[in-house]
């Protein structure tokens, strides 16, 4: 006779970096629901709009979330650029880009290391954090700042790479991304991480789309959904196909990011050799108005911002919708029917970053 | 005696950005390496004497924090870790946010910083230690006394 | 110009049906968002089909009562929950309904602008 009871789990909780409660209704070993609640890191800045103006409001935009910090900046000047038609120099695009798939590799080879953690495999977690040191040295060589990078801005970007810089960058990727591969082999090969992670958190390509759903977790599915393709920024210019998995389970999600960061390290030298000569910004007078969503693919999925000026300095509306909010009901799918002890690795698999759902 | 030769810390994200969270992890992998001084991450509040904190409190976080503070043992010691843990930082003004964590429990060391640099973090937790070290000695002080006390209650059979 | 959005107005009546329409024809709902215009309150519901943005937009006072997309789509309570929590839009049948404890926020409904709205600042509960 199976017996129910309620496990809570977190907010504190030895995986979790990061405040988020669930309640596991469980049957013995099997958890039958998992109920979400959030607050924890809710703090309400999108109200903010309303005492920032809108040219100050990019610092505000940078910290929603300090691991995706600059596509978070660069999504907010796209949409402000959008609704004043904005046209911002092709360097900038480019620097842009390169900044942008810069974090995509920090934010993934920092997952690799938490997933490593969540599944008990320390020394591997120990060597994706070593690893992300080289990209976070040249992330701050190039900008000033580790995390929060400050180099975006309404109208283009701060501060510019010259071009013996930007090849030097692209000979020390390269570098790094044989060490990555080395370690990386481990996630792919490894028996037992092959074991921990494969026919678990199971989410079919139906489901995952019909769940709204998006970036790694959907991609694994074996849905070809990347926002990248819109075009914005630099990449309607770059050659890149979006990663896709089919099986759908916690392997492929970690086999998409794998893959992903070696497509990031290439679409960043593709970038290098075209990146046109020129200024890297222009003035910005004047105050927006009227309406635009603003998407760019982060490295946990598509955000949307949503951007309503009437002509004031300040914004009448700014609003974020982030991937992990759209992943939130997957992950609640995605734990029904799952044994108590993989619950750690489908939630880590999602990626979830709860600054960013919160805000 | 050697409590400072072996601390343990327990980290909590009361609203931070995650900018200050992984800068608090990476302070511990292998390239800025706490683990050298003999400082492990701990996900138990009993286990634990530092307590570090990244992010303003919010209407949510601030039982959360509370309740960890009131599980740690005594002897302890708690590192604010970002400008938002200081004072509320860029988000002071924000509807949901309570302010610093010194709104709720007392901070010890304060490291600044937007985000905080690993750098920095490590000097905050150094700091931490000594300060964790007298406050051990107070606090052996205050029981050997205490111990004292009862002994001499006993003797006059007054606690009975 | 990144991309084409195109915005259809839609009734507080004909929202359901439109909305069915959607999932019949294979869009995934990429977002509900709410704006507070002072005596209105404008509500988007985005969908994205191959990379093509539609939005809907639906225009309600405060207080009027509008039903809920989670019978078609899922995953909208969490976007619904949010909506009726921060900006007091009344919705009906939401299938995962938390009744104003999704944040649970130190401020009743913070983006309708009332009096009392300022910075409360006692952190009692």
């Amino acid at each position: 006779m199976s017996q129910r009871n309620v496990i809570p789990f977190g907010p504190q909780h030895p995986v979790l970096p990061e405040p988020i409660h669930l309640d596991l209704v469980t049957e013995d070993e099997t958890v039958v629901e998992a109920i979400p609640s959030i607050g924890f890191v809710h703090r309400g800045l999108e109200k903010l709009v309303e005492k920032k103006d809108y040219q100050d409001f990019v610092y505000v935009a940078e910290r929603i979330c300090g691991i995706c910090s600059f596509m978070h900046g660069m999504t907010y000047c796209q949409a402000v650029e959008e609704v004043m038609g904005i046209a911002v120099p092709e360097r900038a695009l480019y620097l842009r880009t390169v900044w942008a798939e810069l974090s995509r590799v920090h934010s993934h080879l920092m997952w690799l290391g938490l997933a490593a953690d969540a599944f008990g495999f320390e020394s591997l977690f120990m060597n994706c954090w070593k690893l992300r040191e080289g990209i976070l040295d040249i992330i701050e060589a190039t900008t000033g700042g580790r995390v929060i990078f400050g180099s975006c801005k309404i109208g283009g970007v701060r501060r510019d790479i010259d071009g013996d810089t930007m090849k030097g960058i692209v000979e020390k990727l390269d570098r790094i991304a044989a060490e990555i591969r080395h370690t990386t082999d481990v996630f792919l090969n490894d028996y037992s991480v092959q074991h921990r992670l494969k026919e678990v958190g199971v989410m079919s390509g139906e489901e995952a789309y019909a769940l709204g759903t998006v970036g790694p977790v959907l991609r694994a599915s074996g849905v070809a959904m990347d926002a990248r393709k819109i075009g914005y920024a630099a990449y309607r210019n770059l050659k890149f196909e979006p990663v896709v998995e089919k099986s759908g389970d916690c392997h492929a999600r970690c086999r998409v990011r794998v893959r992903e960061i070696f497509q990031s390290i290439d679409l960043i030298g593709q970038a290098a050799r075209k990146m046109p000569e020129g200024e890297i910004a222009v003035k910005v007078t004047g105050a927006p108005s009227g309406e635009y969503f603003s998407r760019v693919e982060q490295p946990r999925g598509e955000v949307i911002y949503y951007v309503k000026a009437n002509g004031t300095k300040n914004l009448q509306r700014f609003r974020v919708r982030t991937p992990t909010f759209a992943n939130l009901p997957a992950m609640v799918r995605m734990l029904k029917g799952a044994s108590i002890a993989d619950v750690p690795n489908i939630i880590l698999t999602v990626d979830p970053c709860i600054s960013c759902i919160e805000r | 005696m050697f409590f400072k030769k072996s601390p343990w810390i327990i980290h909590y994200d009361a609203t931070s950005c995650n900018g200050c969270d992984i800068e608090v992890i990476a302070s511990l992998t292998p390239m800025y390496d706490l683990e050298r001084f003999g400082i492990i991450n701990t996900g138990n509040p009993k286990h634990a004497d530092i307590f570090v904190v990244t992010g303003s409190v919010n209407e949510s976080s601030h039982q959360v924090v509370k309740n960890i503070y009131d599980q740690m043992p005594n002897p302890k010691v708690v590192v604010a870790v970002g400008i938002c843990a200081t004072s509320g930082g860029i988000f002071r003004e924000c509807y949901n946010v309570l302010g610093g964590v010194d709104t709720v429990i007392p901070v010890d060391v304060y490291v600044p910083g937007c985000a905080a640099r690993p750098e920095s973090i490590i000097d905050g937790i150094i700091k931490a230690l000594d300060i964790l070290e007298r406050r051990l000695v107070e606090f052996r002080k205050a029981k050997t006394e205490a111990r004292r006390q009862e002994k001499k209650l006993r003797r006059y059979h007054l606690n009975d | 110009m990144i991309e084409e959005q195109t915005t259809i107005a839609v009734g507080k009546d004909e929202l359901l049906g439109t909305v069915s329409d959607f999932h019949s024809q294979g869009y995934r709902l990429v977002q509900i968002c709410c704006t507070a215009l002072g005596d209105t309150i404008e509500i988007h519901y985005s969908f994205d089909k191959d990379y093509r943005f539609t939005n809907l937009r639906l225009t309600v006072k405060p207080g009027e009562e509008i039903q809920s997309v989670s019978i078609i789509y899922w995953s909208a309570f969490a976007y619904e929950n949010e909506m009726s929590e921060l900006f007091g839009v009344k919705i009906r049948n939401i299938v995962v309904d938390y009744k104003g404890h999704f944040y649970r926020t130190a401020v009743a409904t913070p983006f309708v602008a009332t009096e009392t709205d300022e910075k409360n600042d006692t952190g009692k509960e």
